[in-house]
């Protein structure tokens, strides 16, 4: 059995990785955050060429042919760096929906461009407070146009096409929609973590190209696979966050001797670890089934994203602790890790959501346990 | 990613699993009505003669494995093993677990005191001692705990005093498990009381029917008595039985307590898959409790924990796989399975409610509650065990320590004011 990523994935992440330290992607997050940007244009632009938007895109399209366990290892990084860029949108969600649902025609015109980052895209499916179910999805699909209103969709603001779930005739299904339409009015909002923008958009008979009429189905299995990616992202940001109170707890000296010394601190950085390696290995369970098209994937996919957002909570969290006034300031990047594990783990769908996506799955299925 | 043996461990694994249906279902069917009842050793034995039971039928399985080269596989064939490679060991081992088989005595011996003499025996003493313990004829012990040494093993004060060829050892060991059944024990002595606490340790072997050893039973909290006390009074063991140097018993326990963390695996008991059926079998408030979502909640935490674990064994068995070395992951695996184990067995009492009062029919629950507290004590505390990670995987510094380079008879004790 092989359960690690292969030598050139690792290769991959390594790249990955220089690049964002090069890049030095924490003080771009800082930037985004407390400037007008959106984005940090000159790091997506970087990350383009390095050819990650291209991924998983088939070679016909445009694309490199890679497969998902490439974006994990990629997903890694983009959050050990809490990347300010719309990587997840564009790339886990947008592509991935087109990929799985689009016709050629529609894959045709929007794939070349998005591997070559030509465009972003974004995915917008929450209409207000609480998880969508089927049936609260209110947005409306007829005779080749939309109406309806979507709540805190990550890049509206950034991105050129949203695809929008929305109901019609034939069940809830997944639509494409220009965003540079006049007839979409698109918000941008004050957030938790404002190194990563979100708006509201509100559309009113804007003209959409269909995916699928009735796609619920698939609407779950995107965001199974995108869980699976977000989860990757948290455990980057975990264990960033982990080494960060570490390395300070090491050179920080109080009553004589290192704080990293004492055991309290000792211990809560063991329990950061214990909660981060749970995360990793039901991660890379993750990775198989996302890579696979296994049916396990709504199980793995929900275990990785509950233990990954439980562990970037943590490590967040206690890096803060660790760090006594200093983790108070603003200058300090502990806040940054934080305000970035409390988004992921909003973004798709909070803890409550994915834990009883997770036991339910396990009802539906004949799992080996 | 793949779950898949290479085409070697295909075969390999075929061959141990064509082996156990062939021979433990005869095994099995050979057994008598009386053994049939012996209890697994998960439960503790509330008697002695169902612990006698339960020891003749894994010696007797043990045997049988034996003869057909699958015990300690990974032993040199001259000791009574296989040669066989690490992830065929694993691979065994998976096997062997879909079948009920009786175990729970071999542990020590196989385990850890096996490992320390292939480092610190003669040959001879390898070739008359390991065989025996991979066949399970003979049970090992290991006398290492005290009154006053537990987590600081090197507080340990049985005294070893050198008398030309025959060390005379007197002092108390404690919570020696299966002392009371064991052929030969592995024991850690004081020959040195002026040496700083980690220099004057000296490492034996010793046939457990030596005169001056008295062993007493200790009850546990779940009406077991597995462990025991056992007292030192005079007692003889030649030199030809140290292992390591004089004063380096030291180096020679920590090669022992390594082990021991690799041995320790999952917290066996009640798991995720029981506290699921037990909540879907289970009313709550007029439902199922499964429908309950504060159940609901729980039982998804406990199949990240689970499930946490088991991939974690994953990737230290494709690590072996590849023939690397696993890395530090495992170390989190005592800690994190004895909660959940604690944790999940008091649940299933919320769940029963009043009726899990009743221990008829509840057993697993009541047994899994009153031995999960052991587990998290036994080999290495919660607390050691955090220290361990933060420590060797992590590279933070030690605790500041009050004992070092201080003869060992100048430190505190709590006992009396020194
Ligand atoms: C919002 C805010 C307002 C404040 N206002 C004031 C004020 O008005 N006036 C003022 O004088 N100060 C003020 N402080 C400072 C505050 O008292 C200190 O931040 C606090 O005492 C911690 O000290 P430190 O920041 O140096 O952290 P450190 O002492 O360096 O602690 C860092 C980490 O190490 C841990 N640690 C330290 N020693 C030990 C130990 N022996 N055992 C175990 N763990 C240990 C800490 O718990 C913490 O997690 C304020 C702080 C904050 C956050
Ligand atoms: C079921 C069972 C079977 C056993 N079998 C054997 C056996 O076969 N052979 C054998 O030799 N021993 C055996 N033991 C003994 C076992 O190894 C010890 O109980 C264990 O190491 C703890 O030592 P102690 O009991 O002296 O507790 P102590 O070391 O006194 O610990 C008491 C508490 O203090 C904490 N503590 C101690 N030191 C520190 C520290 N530095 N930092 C923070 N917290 C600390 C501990 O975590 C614990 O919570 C067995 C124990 C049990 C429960």
């Amino acid at each position: 059995m092989n359960f690690e990523f292969s030598d050139e994935q690792i290769a991959m992440k390594d790249e990955v990785r220089k690049l964002l330290d090069k890049e030095n992607s924490l003080k771009r997050n800082r930037t985004i955050l407390e400037g007008e940007e959106k984005f940090d244009k000159d790091l997506w632009n970087s990350l383009v060429s390095m050819g990650l938007t291209a991924v998983t895109i088939p070679e016909e399209f445009g694309g490199i042919g890679m497969g998902y366990l490439e974006l994990c290892v990629i997903a890694e990084e983009l959050g050990r760096a809490i990347a300010p860029v719309p990587y997840s949108s564009s790339v886990y969600l947008a592509t991935t929906a087109i990929l799985n649902c689009a016709s050629d025609e529609i894959k045709k015109e929007f794939l070349p461009k998005l591997a070559s980052g030509e465009i972003i895209g974004t995915f917008a499916h929450a209409e207000s407070s609480g998880f969508p179910l089927e049936k609260s999805i209110n947005c409306n699909f007829a005779s080749g146009k939309i109406s309806g209103t979507k709540a805190a969709v990550p890049d509206a603001d950034i991105a050129d096409f949203a695809i929008v779930s929305a109901k019609s005739s034939s069940g809830v299904g997944l639509y494409l929609v220009d965003l540079k339409d006049p007839n979409i009015e698109i918000t941008s909002l004050d957030t938790f973590d404002p190194s990563r923008s979100h708006a509201n958009i509100d559309i009113k008979d804007a003209s959409a190209k269909e995916l699928i009429s009735d796609g619920w189905l698939e609407i779950e299995k995107i965001l199974d696979q995108s869980a699976v990616l977000f989860s990757f992202e948290q455990i980057g940001g975990a264990e960033a966050a982990m080494n960060m109170a570490k390395d300070y707890a090491q050179g920080r000296y109080a009553f004589g001797r290192s704080i990293a010394s004492f055991q309290a601190i000792k211990h809560k950085i063991a329990d950061m670890y214990i909660s981060l390696q749970l995360a990793r290995s039901n991660c890379y369970f993750g990775a198989w089934a996302l890579s696979n098209e296994a049916s396990e994937l709504p199980t793995a996919a929900a275990t990785a994203r509950v233990s990954a957002t439980k562990a970037f909570y943590e490590c967040s969290k206690e890096n803060i602790q660790t760090h006594g006034g200093m983790g108070a300031t603003w200058e300090f990047d502990c806040h940054l890790f934080y305000r970035r594990s409390r988004l992921l783990a909003s973004n798709i769908g909070s803890q409550g959501v994915w834990k009883e996506k997770l036991i339910s799955s396990i009802e539906k299925s004949n799992l080996q346990i | 990613m793949d779950f898949n043996d290479t085409p070697e461990e295909a075969k390999f694994r075929k061959e141990a699993s064509d082996w156990l249906k062939q021979n433990f279902e005869k095994f099995e069917s050979e057994k008598l009505s009386s053994e049939k009842s012996a209890k697994s050793s998960a439960e503790p034995s509330k008697t002695a003669q169902d612990e006698s039971k339960a020891l003749e039928l894994a010696k007797k399985w043990q045997t049988i494995k034996y003869d057909a080269g699958w015990a300690c596989l990974h032993w040199p064939k001259d000791y009574g093993g296989r040669d066989a490679t690490p992830i065929e060991r694993v691979i065994w081992a998976q096997e062997e677990s879909k079948f009920s088989i009786p175990g729970g005595f071999f542990e020590i011996g196989q385990g850890m005191a096996g490992p320390v003499m292939m480092m610190y025996a003669t040959e001879e003493q390898k070739k008359e001692h390991l065989p025996p313990m991979a066949k399970g004829e003979k049970i090992w012990c290991q006398l290492f705990s005290e009154p006053g040494a537990g987590s600081d093993l090197a507080g340990i004060k049985t005294k070893a005093e050198l008398d030309g060829d025959t060390w005379t050892i007197n002092g108390q060991k404690v919570w020696t498990s299966g002392a009371h059944y064991s052929d030969w024990g592995i024991l850690v002595t004081r020959s040195d009381f002026d040496a700083p606490k980690h220099k004057g340790l000296t490492y034996f072997f010793l046939d457990m029917k030596s005169p001056g050893i008295e062993i007493r039973p200790i009850k546990q909290i779940n009406g077991g008595a597995n462990f025991n006390e056992v007292y030192f009074t005079d007692v003889k063991i030649p030199d030809s039985q140290r292992l390591g140097d004089v004063g380096d018993g030291w180096r020679v326990a920590l090669t022992t307590l390594m082990n021991e963390r690799l041995a320790v695996g999952d917290a066996s008991g009640v798991d995720f898959k029981e506290i699921f059926e037990l909540a879907k079998e289970n009313d709550f408030y007029g439902e199922p409790a499964v429908k309950n979502s504060a159940v609901r909640e729980k039982l998804a935490d406990w199949y990240c924990e689970y499930s946490g674990l088991k991939n974690t064994k994953m990737r230290r068995i494709s690590a072996l796989s590849k023939g690397d070395t696993p890395g530090p992951e495992a170390s989190i695996t005592k800690i994190v399975s004895a909660n959940k184990l604690q944790d999940i067995a008091n649940f299933g009492m919320d769940i029963l409610d009043q009726a899990g009062i009743n221990s008829e029919g509840n057993l697993k629950y009541h047994g899994s509650l009153l031995g999960a507290p052991l587990i998290r004590i036994a080999g290495g505390t919660d607390e050691i065990l955090r220290n361990i990670i933060a420590e060797q995987v992590l590279g933070m510094p030690q605790d500041v320590r009050l004992d070092k380079n201080v003869p060992f008879n100048e430190i505190p004790t709590g006992e009396k004011s020194n």
